[in-house]
């Protein structure tokens, strides 16, 4: 309610702020005769800037340091043996707000708290006048200033469109500090994994056995990358045998064959498999295709685990049938009419065309489809969480049970706030590697669609 | 000149029609080629729609059951000789607020010390006798979160205590599951999960319509529960996700605009754009987990903000979604055609002003659109939420977003493991169905408002 | 009097025909065609006689129906979803717009040549090789090279492209690649070929080229081009079509369908008044 209050009182302000830039300028222009470089809207938008952006500025300083000061200044009211246990001190602390807010505490209450909660209560009060008086000094200071400046000459319009860009252009370095912000803090944490665990014994070790950080003395435990690595890369060979063969032939069919109202029925259905969230598939390969498997194990005599790659591989290749199907269909669909011509013109039959003129000219874009869809397997969590068996071990055998890098990283961070063992840190450095994965793959891909566009445009 | 000079034909010219006979024998083998060719293709579509059935079909057959759950109807006598607690503690002028909450306290807990089970048992003991001399089994019979139904009654009118009530009570999660027929009923008893006596109780009571299959409001209306399997519900994932929902379409949505609105209309063509614009791309395909690393590295252990909150959940999920958020507005700002920027610059309009006057409110639907398909994403991702401590354990419902919280992918992923699997999977499946309806939900506003607003120029 | 007016007052608008002094045997007889283009009906009953060994040219204003008229002949307009074609297309006693009638077939027996060259995105050889691969025409290896020689000297490329046969074919200039198109045509050794516009998207030199190449081509193939150019018509055709607003209006001997229209929008059309 309170915080309601204050910010229709600071929309009332504003646009009082701004009704006086706008008729500031029509009476300059008035009583001066000319014509002002811009219109009204832009010299009361000006005002209405100089007046938020400074107090604005202002405000965020006093919420971020305020605190701290004032909680300072009470800590000297206690006394020094309660002020150096820490725990005490918090204790105190928090009986000191609930005296100050009225709410009260229990027991006996001391005399420096006592003392501390009014100084506290009447810290509050100095303390919330003057940044109000602040604000609204800085907020006044501001207009006046920009008020100041108002004259035919002043190129209000050209001054609001440099703080609009000034807005855009943060905003678009936002999506340049992402990529920063995960480099540095990938990077950082894993390079602190890098003190406790040798990179050589990281990159090319064969055993993954990392202990719990509990158990302490007894050893570090063996981070071996390649047993992970390994299970990633299975797990996505099967996913692209399944997908690939589907997606590639669903694609051709739909750009190709389909008329116009098999496609407009048929292309949102395949589309529905993507929106699917993967914990969804996950829980299905789960629960019905991993038992389906072992069953037709079971009734073949093999030894095919509920959990393993294949199971995993088959469900993540399901999941990314329609990412293959859309890429490769916007891809297909580029390859210019006039080259089907010809090749009908010829007698072609229409599968003739497809497998020798069509897929050899649209061949660049989908394979760089393809590595962006395999970049996808690589990065796939929840799929493998569930239905992958994590088990760490090198095995060929794709009906046994494995384990990724996804999977590791949760196993290794869930839940877990302890920076400074190497076996959380480890995620870190997994995560790089597969960062790297893919960043590699999505460069390559992104570069060579982006080519081949340009060639048919 | 109609009349060119003759020239004698080439030498060992194929003479015409001599290739007709070769070109027939092929013609049977060619045709079936492109038959098999052609169902082939079908096959893959037809493959990858009847997978969407497939997965619908077998989450729906499993989720709806869990809709509705075994309940009895019970008149619940409230004996003051069993409720045996003082009047409700009221604020006295005297009082601190302290010592009011302490007093509340401190009667809340008699009241949850009282021996529900005993109510419950002389409750079932009206229609079934034999309860009054088997406490354990009668009070197996009901779902131990039930209790603090009960309690919560009393508490929010203490006068009910020596009145009877018809209370509505779920049964325990083992009778739904007896009466569902999720367990084998020929195991032999010591496999089984309800004794002797309460299967019999079951089958009785469910003959006798004292228990009914009702529609499971605990679901929807309560939280997560570890010691009463049978009313954990969804309502803290629920608002947690909404949460997080909330501050995606806050942060991403805006930014996302402003950056497509900065690169499509006012970037300079150079390097440093080329470089943005390859780093949206990839970011894009990062895997989801990297976004969770980020998270956990930055904002838990960098920033401090708590483990488990929305905030950070939603902040992450934000600059996920943030990269398909551009995509999309940059394409709809693209398919505004340049003749209506350039006619608003014609007739003197600034850049800023053409944009924000005549493309961007044309762009605005794709946006739109853009923007519930990068949320409806953000909706079903898991992965980061577990690198943030969202897969914590949270029977309470967040109030602010920097509350601890569950979200909706993460229940489900809770859900699934836990070790009451035949009561369990089909309530995962009923969470799984409530996040595939809001997420379809969201698609079909998507492509409801693209297609209404979609324009043809 | 305009074809509408003509239909209204005499119920249908009759072509003006005038036979060749020189008989020809007749390759294909197109009888009471009408084209449709979902309900628009495109080209009204059109009949004609095409000449075999002979270079037919249809002219016309843009949008008249000429290439609508063209792709009849070897089914093209089959690949175009609303597409309806009907009437009788007499080849030798086949009927080629008979739905029983391979395309497959058609389409080896007749060729066509695009207006934009649309060479594939393979070698040269590639290219040739491509028609005689997919009908199975080569016996062997050897056999193969020999019709993507023979192709490439009667289109008149093989001097120019004989050393770099394995480079792609979109790397050839305009010219070359609308030759290389031609070429791949006869490799399959059709009966006719069908040209729409070859040369517009040409330069003046290598219009000269692929005129030549048709001039001596006509020899054995039967052949008929859509052209805009008055001239290009006079040059290379033996017999020209005048259409109209998918009417057939006028068809003679070219000589004498430019020296001496019979009717009246034939000869504005060819002295520039309009179209
Ligand atoms: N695929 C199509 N769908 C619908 N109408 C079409 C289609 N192709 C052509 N038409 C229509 O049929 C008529 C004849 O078109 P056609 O392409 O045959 O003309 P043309 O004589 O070849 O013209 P140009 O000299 O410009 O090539 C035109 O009115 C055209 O709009
Ligand atoms: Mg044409």
């Amino acid at each position: 309610m309170n915080t309601l209050i204050v910010i229709a009182v600071i929309l009332i302000v504003l646009s009082l702020v701004y009704q006086w830039g706008a008729s500031t300028s029509r009476s300059v222009a008035r009583s001066a005769g000319v014509k002002m470089h811009s219109r009204p809207v832009y010299y009361g938008l000006l005002l209405v800037l100089w007046c938020a952006i400074p107090a604005a500025v202002v405000y965020v300083l006093y919420s971020l340091f305020a605190p701290t000061i004032i909680n300072s200044m009470i800590l000297s009211y206690l006394p020094a043996d309660v002020a150096g246990d820490p725990q005490a001190r918090v204790s105190a602390m928090s009986r000191i707000q609930n005296l100050a807010s009225g709410f009260g505490a229990l027991g006996d209450v001391p005399d420096y708290e006592r003392q501390a909660a009014r100084a506290l209560t009447s810290l509050r009060w100095t303390a919330n006048l003057a940044i109000v008086a602040l604000v609204a000094v800085v907020g006044v200071l501001g207009t006046l200033f920009a008020r100041s400046r108002i004259g035919p000459e002043y190129r209000a319009r050209n001054r609001v469109e440099w703080a609009i860009k000034a807005l855009l252009i943060t905003c678009s370095a936002i999506a340049i500090l992402t990529t920063v912000g995960i480099v540095l803090s990938v990077l950082s944490e894993a390079l602190r994994f890098f003190t406790f665990v040798n990179p050589i014994d990281f990159f090319f070790g064969t055993v993954w056995n990392p202990r719990f950080s509990s158990t302490g003395s007894g050893g570090q435990g063996d981070f071996g990358l390649l047993p992970l690595l390994w299970g990633t890369i299975m797990i996505t060979i099967i996913a692209m045998l399944v997908a690939v063969p589907v997606g590639l032939m669903a694609a051709i069919y739909l750009s190709e064959y389909a008329g116009a109202k098999f496609r407009f029925i048929s292309k949102p259905l395949l589309e529905v498999l993507a929106g699917i969230p993967t914990i969804v598939y996950g829980f299905f390969a789960l629960v019905t295709v991993g038992p389906f498997f072992s069953g037709i194990g079971a009734a073949l005599g093999l030894d095919v685990q509920a959990t393993s790659a294949f199971t995993a591989g088959i469900v993540m290749g399901i999941m990314i049938i329609p990412f293959v199907s859309s890429l490769s269909d916007d891809i297909i669909s580029q390859v210019p009419q006039t080259m089907r011509d010809g090749s009908y013109g010829l007698g072609a039959t229409r599968s003739e065309t497809i497998r020798k003129v069509i897929l050899p000219a649209a061949l660049p874009g989908i394979v760089g489809a393809f590595l962006l869809a395999v970049s996808r397997a690589v990065g796939e969590t929840m799929i493998v969480v569930l239905a992958a068996g994590n088990s760490p071990v090198l095995t060929a055998n794709p009906f046994e049970a494995v384990s990724t890098v996804t999977v590791t990283i949760v196993n290794q961070l869930t839940g877990d706030t302890d920076f400074a063992s190497p076996q959380s840190l480890v995620a870190f450095a997994l995560g790089l590697t597969l960062f790297v994965i893919t960043l590699c793959l999505n460069v390559v891909a992104i570069y060579i669609v982006k080519k081949y566009r340009e060639q048919y445009e | 000149m109609a009349s060119t000079a003759e020239t004698p034909a080439l030498a060992g010219a194929p003479s015409p029609r001599s290739n007709r006979d070769v070109v027939e024998q092929n013609l049977a083998r060619r045709h079936r080629n492109e038959a098999i060719f052609r169902f082939t293709g079908l096959g893959a579509i037809l493959v990858g729609i009847a997978l969407v059935g497939v997965l619908f079909g077998s989450i729906l057959i499993k989720g709806v059951p869990a809709f509705t759950q075994a309940t009895m109807t019970l008149e619940v006598d409230f004996d003051p000789e069993i409720i045996n607690i003082p009047e409700r503690p009221v604020l006295q002028a005297s009082q601190s607020v302290a010592e009011y909450e302490q007093a509340l306290l401190s009667w809340r807990r008699r009241l949850a010390f009282v021996n529900w089970n005993k109510v419950i048992q002389a409750s079932l003991a009206k229609v079934l006798p034999a309860a009054a001399d088997n406490a354990r089994d009668a009070a197996g019979m009901i779902a131990s979160g039930e209790r603090i139904k009960l309690r919560d009654m009393v508490e929010a009118d203490p006068s009910i205590v020596g009145t009877t009530q018809a209370v509505s009570l779920v049964a325990a999660a083992n009778v739904d599951v007896w009466l569902k027929g999720n367990i084998d009923r020929t195991l032999p008893q010591h496999m089984q999960q309800l004794s002797k006596l309460q299967q019999e109780w079951s089958d009785e009571l469910y003959q006798r319509g004292v228990i009914s299959m009702a529609f499971s409001t605990a679901l929807f209306t309560n939280v997560d529960s570890r010691s009463s399997p049978a009313t954990a519900g969804l309502l803290g994932a629920i608002v947690g996700s909404v949460m997080m929902m909330l501050i995606v379409l806050v942060v991403a949505v805006p930014i996302g605009v402003m950056a497509a609105i900065y690169l499509e209309e006012f970037a300079p063509k150079n390097r440093l754009t080329d470089l943005i614009e390859v780093n949206i791309n990839n970011l894009a395909a990062v895997p989801s987990i990297v976004f969770g690393l980020l998270g956990a590295a930055v904002f838990i252990n960098f920033l401090g903000l708590p483990l488990s909150a929305p905030i950070v959940g939603g902040l992450v999920l934000s600059l996920m979604t943030l990269p398909t958020v551009i995509i999309a507005s940059r394409a709809s700002l693209r398919a505004v055609p340049p003749s209506i920027r350039q006619a608003a610059l014609g007739v003197g309009a600034s850049p800023m002003q053409a944009m924000f006057h005549h493309t961007l409110p044309l762009a605005v639907p794709g946006m739109l659109t853009g923007a519930i398909i990068g949320v409806a994403q953000a909706l079903g991702e898991t992965a980061p939420l577990l690198l943030i401590g969202m897969n914590a354990f949270v029977a309470s419902v967040p109030s602010t977003p920097m509350e601890q919280s569950s979200a909706l992918p993460v229940q489900i992923y809770l859900w699934q493991g836990n070790e009451l699997r035949n009561f369990f999977e089909a309530r995962t499946s009923a969470a799984i169905i409530v996040l595939l309806a809001v997420m379809i939900t969201l698609n079909a506003l998507a492509i409801f408002l693209r297609n209404r607003f979609e324009r043809r120029w | 009097m305009s074809a509408v007016a003509a239909e209204a007052s005499t119920g249908r608008y009759e072509t003006i025909r005038i036979a060749d002094p020189v008989a020809r045997p007749t390759k294909i007889a197109a009888k009471e065609v009408y084209v449709h283009y979902g309900a628009k009906e495109a080209l009204h009953h059109v009949s004609i006689d095409i000449p075999a060994q002979a270079v037919t040219a249809f002219i016309g204003p843009s949008g008249c129906g000429k290439s609508t008229f063209l792709r009849c002949f070897n089914r093209m307009n089959d690949t175009i979803e609303n597409c309806r074609v009907d009437g009788v297309l007499d080849m030798e006693g086949e009927d080629l717009n008979d739905h029983s009638l391979d395309v497959v077939l058609l389409r080896a027996r007749v060729g066509m040549v695009f207006q934009k060259p649309n060479p594939f995105p393979k070698s040269i050889f590639e290219n040739i090789a491509y028609g005689p691969r997919i009908h199975g025409v080569a016996q062997d290896k050897a056999h193969l090279q020999e019709i993507v020689e023979t192709s490439l000297k009667k289109a008149g490329l093989w001097e120019e492209v004989k050393d770099r046969l394995n480079e792609p074919g979109t790397g050839l200039s305009g010219g070359q690649q609308q030759r290389l198109c031609i070429a791949r045509a006869i490799a399959v050794s059709p009966e006719v070929i069908l040209m729409d516009e070859p040369c517009s998207a040409l330069d003046p030199i290598a219009t000269a080229k692929v005129e030549e190449l048709i001039g001596e081509l006509r020899q054995n193939y039967t052949i008929i081009i859509v052209t805009h150019s008055m001239s290009q018509a006079q040059r290379v055709s033996q017999r020209t079509a005048y259409f109209h607003l998918g009417y057939l209006v006028e068809e003679g001997p070219t000589e004498s369908i430019f020296n001496n229209p019979q009717e009246k929008r034939t000869k504005d059309y060819i002295t520039g008044v309009f179209g």
